[in-house]
């Protein structure tokens, strides 16, 4: 019997890439601006949803899905008594969201009634990167406690970005985080990425930042 | 980490090739994946033979190349290599690059065996 080979060239992962063809046509079709949020545990993802939620009521009909890798719904409780549709999306253990379980929760919410929608990814700076989801934006919270060497450590993630936030500016007067070692890095991956320095906790910087996605929703509503 | 699914996406990638090319077997999968993908080469080996029993590729060897991420320095034009952490440009010192590869994730070929094809 001989051997022959055959030649492929085909990217892992396309079949999820073509979901998330599939999702992002959707919501381009329904003029819809969509972020996937993703950061490690505890960097402040609800937190920047919810202060996302403050600033913009009564300007913009946000629209939130929640990926966790629990089934608990202590997210999306939080996004409901803020006054906006959310669904939480349980990966049943896995380590990020796909465009498969995006899809189910595409299907569990208002549409129609949603100019921004925001996926928050589950906690994780290694596998959401893998996954494209078929946002607009791919979007993450990097917090200060977290150290600044982790754009050194996480390269792929910081790659494919449209938009840094740098949460908990005001922890920076008792964190050793070296801004220009953090920056230098996230420069050699990313150059020029929208970067926001944010503070949820004291709503520092928050202005500039949905000053910043309300245009990009103009946009994408008059695209 | 999402090393299943990785290598399902692999199985389903080369079983959908080696059916399109009549294979009775496939003998051997050959995989890029650059140094800035994050994927666990053991990992994917280890579900790699859980999950291709009873299918064409039982038994097939995985051969993993992996491309080191080599950086193109924007001021200077030197191209440099990085294995371990990203570093500036060690000629001038530049963070202005351009990343020329090291994002690699793909099937590149499979090796069959089966009735050759009719030419036609």
């Amino acid at each position: 019997m001989t051997t022959r080979r055959v030649p492929i060239v085909e990217k892992i992962l396309s079949a999820n890439d073509q979901i998330a063809a599939v999702n992002h046509a959707l919501l381009s079709s329904l003029g819809i601006f969509s972020l996937n949020l993703m950061a490690s545990p505890g960097a402040g993802k609800t937190s920047f949803i919810l202060q996302t939620i403050k600033a913009l009521t009564g300007k913009l009909r946000l629209g939130v899905i929640e990926g966790d890798t629990a089934p608990v719904t202590i997210d999306a409780d939080k996004i409901i008594a803020a006054g906006m549709p959310a669904v939480q999306i349980n990966t049943g253990g896995d380590c990020h969201l796909d465009a498969v379980m995006v899809q189910n929760g595409l299907n569990q919410l208002p549409l129609a009634e949603i100019d921004l929608l925001i996926i928050e990814n589950v906690g994780n700076l290694v596998c959401p990167a893998a996954f494209n989801l078929g946002t607009h934006a791919n979007i993450l919270i990097a917090s200060i406690p977290e150290g600044d060497d982790k754009p050194y450590k996480y390269p792929n993630i910081y790659r494919g970005l449209e938009v840094l936030i740098v949460n908990k500016i005001d922890l920076l007067p008792y964190v050793p985080f070296k801004m220009n070692y953090f920056r230098q890095g996230v420069e050699m991956l990313n150059p020029g990425v929208h970067t926001f320095a944010v503070s949820c906790a004291t709503g520092e910087g928050i202005s500039a930042w949905t000053d910043w996605v309300v245009a990009q929703v103009q946009h994408h509503k008059h695209a | 980490m999402h090393e299943l699914v990785v290598t399902e996406s692999i199985r389903d990638i080369a079983l959908r090739h080696a059916l399109a090319a009549g294979a009775t077997k496939v003998t051997d999968i050959y995989i890029v994946i650059g140094r800035l993908a994050s994927v666990v080469d053991d990992s994917v080996q280890f579900y790699w033979d859980l999950i291709c029993q009873d299918t064409l590729c039982a038994g097939a060897t995985l051969h993993f190349q992996r491309i080191p991420a080599r950086m193109l320095c924007l001021d200077c034009k030197q191209e440099y290599t990085f294995d371990a952490e990203l570093t500036p440009c060690p000629q001038c010192g530049s963070i202005s690059a351009h990343i020329i590869s090291g994002e690699e994730f793909h099937v590149d070929s499979i090796a069959i065996e089966g009735p050759l094809e009719n030419p036609s």
